[in-house]
């Protein structure tokens, strides 16, 4: 995984477009946000496995990135993006990394199931 | 000396960082210690500095770093329950505690260590504490192991008191930190941090060292 190339995040999305994929989404400030500072509060959302099809895919941004998926019905959105690969198993992943190299945000599209 | 010491932790890193000094001290003394890790850790947010794992990669890479970090500290045996990160607490607490009931049924420990359930922070430590208190609160009383619970939110200390148990693992501290090191996905950034400090902030350098050479435990107290 290495910094995000605009142009090839682009081609890999609309390579999925169309098609019944699996959708992994998440977002996290850690388990211990709360415990570090009583200000704050753990927050944290995924989905793994997420049944979507999408007819347009769109990066924008100039870094860290944000990329919307138009469905028939609804939409997939993720902001803080700065990473991607397409992994030995042709699946998009797309992550957000901090300064300290902590996930803080994925978006992953696969033809087939993520593992669970 | 314990017969046998039976660890029970969610995710891989939790039996180093919390206890890795109390079981290199068992190892070396010749007991038997397994390790009964609940998840992969999969959703953890370190992923190594600079990132080297990915969301998909990081179970394999954790699998792999908590195998080290076993073979550092000792542990021989080591159990991987198959839950998954995040997701403990929504598991159907009496079957887990079933799970590992024959697992203590099976190595007869002197001694259990866990979280300590509802005062370990993350939800995923507090259900496994909770579960395996519930597992050795199955065996009748006096087949029981002695339970030790780590416990380190805020409150510990107004509600529980003061741990009873207090190890202090400075005699191993160069193998503790090899198994932190072993787990270098999640501990290379708070590595490279820690040196940081050291060069600018000696003394509070020190003072860390001083409460990794510290691992505290409250004896669990059955209601009957």
């Amino acid at each position: 995984m290495g910094p995000i190339n605009k142009e090839a995040v682009q081609a890999a999305l609309n390579e999925f477009e169309n098609q019944d994929l699996y959708l992994h989404l998440e977002t996290t400030n850690g388990a211990y946000a709360a415990h570090r500072q009583e200000s704050q509060m753990a927050v944290c959302a995924y989905i793994r496995n997420g049944r979507i099809r999408y007819h347009r895919g769109v990066v924008s941004g100039d870094g860290p990135f944000r990329v919307g998926l138009k469905m028939d019905q609804g939409w997939v959105y993720a902001e803080g993006l700065t990473d991607y690969e397409v992994d030995s198993e042709g699946r998009l992943l797309m992550a957000g990394h901090d300064r300290e190299g902590r996930l803080a945000v994925a978006l992953e599209l696969s033809r087939t199931p993520f593992r669970v | 000396m314990e017969r046998h010491v039976l660890v029970v932790f969610p995710h891989p890193d939790d039996e180093t960082f919390s206890s890795g000094g109390t079981i290199a001290m068992h190892t070396q003394a010749g007991t038997p210690v397994t390790y009964v890790c609940g998840t992969l850790g999969e959703m953890g947010r370190n992923m190594g500095k600079p990132f080297f794992a990915t969301r998909e990669s990081l179970p394999q890479v954790r699998e792999q770093e908590l195998r080290e970090a076993c073979q550092v500290l000792g542990i021989r045996d080591l159990r991987l329950l198959g839950l998954r990160d995040k997701t403990v607490e929504f598991e159907d607490r009496e079957a887990l505690a079933e799970r590992i009931r024959d697992i203590i049924l099976e190595l007869k420990p002197s001694l259990v260590i866990t979280h300590y359930p509802g005062f370990a922070v993350h939800p995923d430590h507090n259900a496994l504490g909770a579960a395996t208190v519930r597992a050795v609160e199955m065996l009748p009383k006096d087949q029981r192991p002695t339970v030790h619970c780590s416990a380190f939110s805020r409150d510990a200390r107004e509600k529980l008191g003061y741990p009873d148990v207090i190890n202090d693992v400075s005699s191993v501290l160069d193998v503790k930190m090899a198994a932190i090191r072993a787990h270098r996905s999640q501990s290379e950034a708070m590595l490279k941090n820690l040196e940081e400090q050291l060069a600018k902030n000696p003394d509070a350098a020190r003072r860390m060292e001083a409460e990794r050479s510290k691992e505290s435990y409250y004896t669990y107290r059955f209601a009957d």
